[in-house]
């Protein structure tokens, strides 16, 4: 019987931790589908980030560094410009990305950093129990926006794959979702244009993920599934926001 | 045999670093330190090197702790408050066992404070700086040579132990020129880098963490770290000793102002006083035993320090009852180096008192 759906080879076969209704395991697979379709598993370096997606290590089967909370494209700089040979990703959530580490962010992308940035952004600090993080959506109730996160007071959710497509160094960026088949393959699609233009040299690119957070956002995960869609989405628009053409 | 250069200490600690492998480096602009970036933005790329001005301090270390990962020499230098902003990356760093290079041309604070000489980042540097409870070797130069020189061995310390290390100087040391001579030393037996990342290949998989979430395996760490700091103490201490066999005062201080202490000390003998001089020369680990028993013999120690108390603190727990302890502070503000002839004349207040 010919064997059409199996788990890609740059992921570890192990049982996942992560929350019932959770995506990084979703995003996890789209990621390594990518890695295996590149060739690049076995010279890949990922680079770990703080939260939930610190645990990058126990899933792929890849060399990992671990980088200090908002650090990773730092880090995957220093990675990278000592071992240009090497596929260098980083894996980081929104808090750690669009808060503490903007300066770090910007200035990867800016330098045009031959590294890819998967960005997950569920609109909470997740592993920290649910806090307000910088792409909490207005009126969302989050552990420190007990009200609501209030535009006049908070500001606006931040949308940082426009952001980045606005940067000379980017040669790539998307924004995918991962709630439903169709996005799921989307998303397949984006990932792996946005790994080979760094295995084609071509400098930065960045797939921001739309995923859910069952937990912190006090839903079951199918609710929490189609608050993607209803809210996320409407809010933060899907698409290919740069594309450098060769 | 290498020619005589007239250079500035920062070049020479620059120079060092190239001479040592070292062919990444990554910093943030700020002053007294910036020769060190503006020498090796024009060298590494001669050497197929990189060298990265970085967003900022916390970016600079980062980039560091990524290439050292790969198992690359790698450096990063700033001036105290870049340091305070690099302590994050540094306690990662020594969290994940990274070795590394951080010069610190160290100036006045606390806050923006000055460019002047200071010592006031003794403790920042030795006991630890960042979260975590870790310590990573602390190199107090004293001239030109020596920055040159202890930049070589710190790649090697750094490269041995699986740490940072710190080479900590201050304006004086950085800013002045004097003659070097550039022979880099025979390099230490050092282990292969088996952790480094590179890329599995058909390997085991290797991760650089310092998240260790295993029942008890984040004690075991630190109690593993511990120990390498117990071999570092018993093997890594470096002093210098002038005139002390037969001194009936010690005075000691490190970095720039043992220099003028030295000149101090040579005048106090012209006049018959039996005074000698204890440099360390390794901060961590701190020359407790060397300390102990030149302080031992001659009773009395006059710790001089150019900030208000900060390695005094080591002096006595370092000799303990051996030996009384006096301390002489010159904290930084503009035109307060101490000189000799005010150095003497507090040795000489002390040497009055000494135990006859």
């Amino acid at each position: 019987m010919q064997q059409v759906f199996k788990r890609p080879q740059s992921l570890k076969d192990v049982q996942t931790h992560f929350c019932p209704g959770c995506h990084h395991g979703t995003i996890h697979r789209l990621v390594a589908d990518a890695m295996d379709l590149h060739g690049v598993q076995e010279r890949t370096i990922g680079v770990a980030s703080v939260g939930c997606s610190v645990f990058l290590y126990g899933y792929f089967d890849i060399d990992v560094v671990e980088a200090p909370h908002g650090r990773a494209p730092a880090v995957a700089t220093g990675v990278k410009r000592a071992k240009p040979d090497n596929f260098v990703f980083t894996y980081q959530g929104d808090g750690d990305l669009a808060a503490i580490g903007t300066a770090e962010i910007i200035h990867a992308a800016n330098r045009g950093e031959d590294i890819t940035v998967i960005f997950v952004n569920n609109t909470t600090y997740g592993m920290t129990g649910g806090q307000m993080a910088p792409t909490t959506l207005v009126g969302q109730k989050t552990s420190t926006s007990p009200y609501g996160r209030d535009k006049s007071k908070d500001g606006s959710p931040i949308r940082m794959a426009e952001l980045m497509a606005q940067l000379g160094g980017v040669a790539y960026s998307a924004r995918v979702a991962v709630d439903s088949p169709k996005h799921v393959l989307e998303a397949k699609k984006v990932i792996r244009e946005a790994f080979g233009y760094q295995v084609q040299g071509r400098g930065f690119s960045f797939v921001e993920v739309l995923s859910a957070c069952p937990t912190n956002w006090g839903m079951n995960p199918l609710k929490a599934n189609a608050r993607v869609g209803e809210e996320m989405i409407p809010y933060f628009q899907l698409g290919v926001f740069k594309k450098e053409e060769a | 045999m290498s020619k005589r250069l007239f250079v500035k200490g920062n070049e020479a600690a620059a120079m060092g670093a190239v001479a040592a492998g070292c062919r990444y480096y990554f910093g943030y602009p700020i002053t007294p330190q910036s020769d060190i970036p503006e020498y090796l933005s024009r060298e590494l790329p001669k050497l197929n090197g990189e060298f990265i001005q970085a967003e900022s301090e916390i970016g600079a270390i980062n980039m560091l702790l990524g290439a050292s990962a790969t198992g690359v020499r790698a450096m990063t230098s700033s001036s105290s408050p870049g340091i305070s902003l690099k302590q994050e990356g540094i306690s990662y760093m020594a969290g994940a066992e990274l070795p590394g290079v951080i010069i610190n041309i160290s100036r006045s604070g606390p806050g923006l404070g000055g460019i002047d000489a200071s010592q006031s980042d003794y403790f920042q540097a030795v006991k630890g700086g960042g979260h975590g409870g870790y310590h990573i070797p602390v190199l107090a130069p004293n001239s030109v040579q020596e920055m040159y020189d202890l930049t070589l061995h710190a790649f090697d310390l750094a490269d041995l132990y699986r740490t940072p290390v710190m080479l900590l100087g201050d304006s004086v040391v950085g800013q002045m020129k004097e003659a070097l001579v550039p022979n880099p030393r025979p390099v230490r037996e050092l282990p292969e880098k088996e952790w480094a990342v590179r890329g599995k290949g058909s390997a085991e998989q290797r991760v650089v963490k310092s998240l260790f979430l295993g029942d008890g395996e984040l004690e075991a760490h630190n109690w593993r770290l511990h120990a390498k700091y117990q071999v570092m103490k018993e093997k890594e201490c470096i002093s210098e000793e002038f005139e002390t066999a037969d001194a009936k005062l010690i005075v000691t201080g490190f970095g720039s102002v043992s220099r003028i202490a030295q000149t101090a000390v040579a005048m106090a003998r012209e006049e018959g006083l039996k005074v000698g001089l204890f440099r360390p020369v390794t901060l961590f680990p701190f020359p407790e035993k060397a300390l102990a028993e030149a302080a031992g013999r001659a009773g009395r120690v006059l710790v001089i320090e150019l900030n208000t108390g900060q390695m005094v603190e080591d002096v006595r727990l370092s000799v303990g009852a051996a030996a009384k302890v006096s301390f002489y502070g010159r904290p930084p503000g503009a035109g307060s180096l101490p000189s000799p002839e005010e150095l003497l004349d507090v040795i000489r207040k002390n040497y009055d008192q000494a135990p006859q």
